[in-house]
């Protein structure tokens, strides 16, 4: 009875798997297909690329008949008469400036994904916006808070991992046994207990870190698994954000500064064992350390995760640049491969994440016992 | 003059973000390779070893991997 049901869990978990790694083929053909098609013009792959990396103020789905359908989602602008709110479907898809809403007296505009006041007349081009020689626009912005594409993405993995964290806490019964969800959740805590945060940190200290460290790892991946998935409320390119993971390096940054001890600030300044040149030489590089190791961080995640998503959809494009259906085998087959690279990349990044804060982490608070020797 | 805005106009052609990219990816092929070429060694020498060299073998491909992409961001932000 015990093996069947392990069966059967078994090819879930396998066809789970294989319909991840085979989706991001049909929905993203589906995408450029019907763009090279409405369009009439050369589909421009760095353009379909860039947009999907990007941000957005609306949550576009597919293009249906040469016409964009879209998620709406509010826009909320600080300006200089205060607040103003209204929905991105207001400017209906456009992002050239050409449409201008109007609301509290103010008229704003949608030029590359940012939002202008807008100009009194149109340029040439029927854009509400002054570009400058080099083609930036050169309108006053108001503040942007508007929850656009990736913040929808990050509210969304935060509702699911509160959902799946809840259950996982309410399903343990009075003798601690895991059951349900938890059977799944409980050996990937253990594991960033086990494997990350002790051997990293220490078993004097490793439990003030473990909300941090267990938080890190799980929000990570659960938001890069989400831009592998295609359809609709997945497929952000959050984690492969620059600014989502510059504040997530700030956060180890900002903890290992604060944890450090004397030794660590000693060993960076004027490091014991060394002679009196050298300390000063290498003082310096030390201090330039203490920001390079979370920006390496930062860079790490968003280089890996924005370079999955554009390998993935060059792949795809193939089909659209060669206009050939016979290339599309070949496509397709990369396209399963990379994703499948790609699951693994994505639990990997996570995990050197985390792993990473908790080494810095645990470097900050090591204790040098031995300091007499040197 | 003329050479200097010649050299100038051949240099506009060379696409050296793309070539750096290259270099990244030969550099990143290298350190791949030795850590793959080192993981077997290993396993040869101690077979009940292997989940563990491979686990930790995965994680530093993941290391020299990221080193080219940062040259990939590198090249796309000079391009």
């Amino acid at each position: 009875m015990k093996t069947t049901n392990f069966n059967v869990i078994k090819s879930l978990i396998f066809g789970l798997f294989f319909i991840l790694s085979a989706s991001p083929v049909l929905a993203i053909s589906a995408d450029s297909e019907t763009k090279s098609e409405g369009e009439e013009e050369e589909f421009n792959v760095t353009d379909m690329i860039m947009h999907h990396v990007k941000d957005a103020h609306d949550f576009h789905i597919l293009d249906w008949n040469g016409h964009a359908v879209s998620f709406p989602l509010p826009v909320i602008l600080w300006t200089d008469n205060g607040l103003v709110t209204f929905m991105s479907s207001e400017f209906h898809h456009d992002d050239s400036g050409s449409v201008v809403v109007e609301k509290g007296g103010q008229k704003f505009v949608k030029y590359h994904e940012e939002i202008y006041y807008a100009s009194d007349t149109p340029n040439s081009d029927g854009s509400f916006v002054n570009l400058d020689a080099e083609a930036h626009p050169v309108n006053a912005q108001p503040l942007d808070f508007s929850i656009t594409k990736l913040v929808f993405s990050m509210f969304l993995s935060i509702l699911l991992l509160l959902l799946i964290f809840g259950l996982s806490a309410r399903k343990y019964d009075a003798s601690g046994v895991p059951r349900g969800i938890a059977k799944f959740t409980e050996p990937l805590v253990l594991f960033i207990r086990d494997d990350v945060a002790i051997p990293n940190i220490g078993e004097k200290h490793y439990k003030r870190f473990m909300p941090f460290l267990l938080t890190l790892f799980f929000f990570i991946w659960i938001n890069n698994i989400m831009g592998l998935i295609p359809f609709f409320p997945f497929s952000a390119n959050l984690s492969g954000n620059i600014a989502f993971t510059f504040v997530l390096a700030l956060i180890t940054f900002v903890i290992t500064t604060l944890v450090g001890n004397k030794d660590y600030w000693k060993h960076i300044f004027w490091m014991p064992g060394v002679p009196v040149p050298m300390k000063i030489f290498l003082a310096p590089i030390e201090f330039l350390g203490i920001f390079i190791k979370p920006i390496s961080l930062m860079i790490r995640l968003f280089a890996n995760i924005t370079a999955g998503h554009i390998i993935v959809l060059s792949l795809i494009s193939l089909i659209f640049i060669a206009k050939s259906v016979w290339v599309s085998p070949a496509s397709v087959f990369f396209s399963v491969f990379i994703s499948l690279i790609e699951v693994l990349v994505v639990a990997i990044q996570a995990y050197i994440f985390t792993m990473l804060s908790a080494l810095y982490i645990g470097a900050a608070m090591e204790e040098h016992e031995h300091e007499h020797e040197h | 003059m003329s050479s200097l805005a010649l050299i100038q106009d051949v240099v506009s052609y060379v696409p050296f973000a793309a070539i750096g990219a290259g270099l990244a990816a030969i550099g990143a092929g290298i350190g791949i390779g030795r850590i793959g070429g080192s993981a077997m060694d290993a396993i040869a020498r101690q077979p009940e070893m292997q989940g563990k060299i491979q686990a930790s073998a995965i994680v530093l491909i993941a290391f020299v991997e990221a080193v080219a992409l940062f040259a990939v961001v590198v090249s796309l932000i000079a391009k």
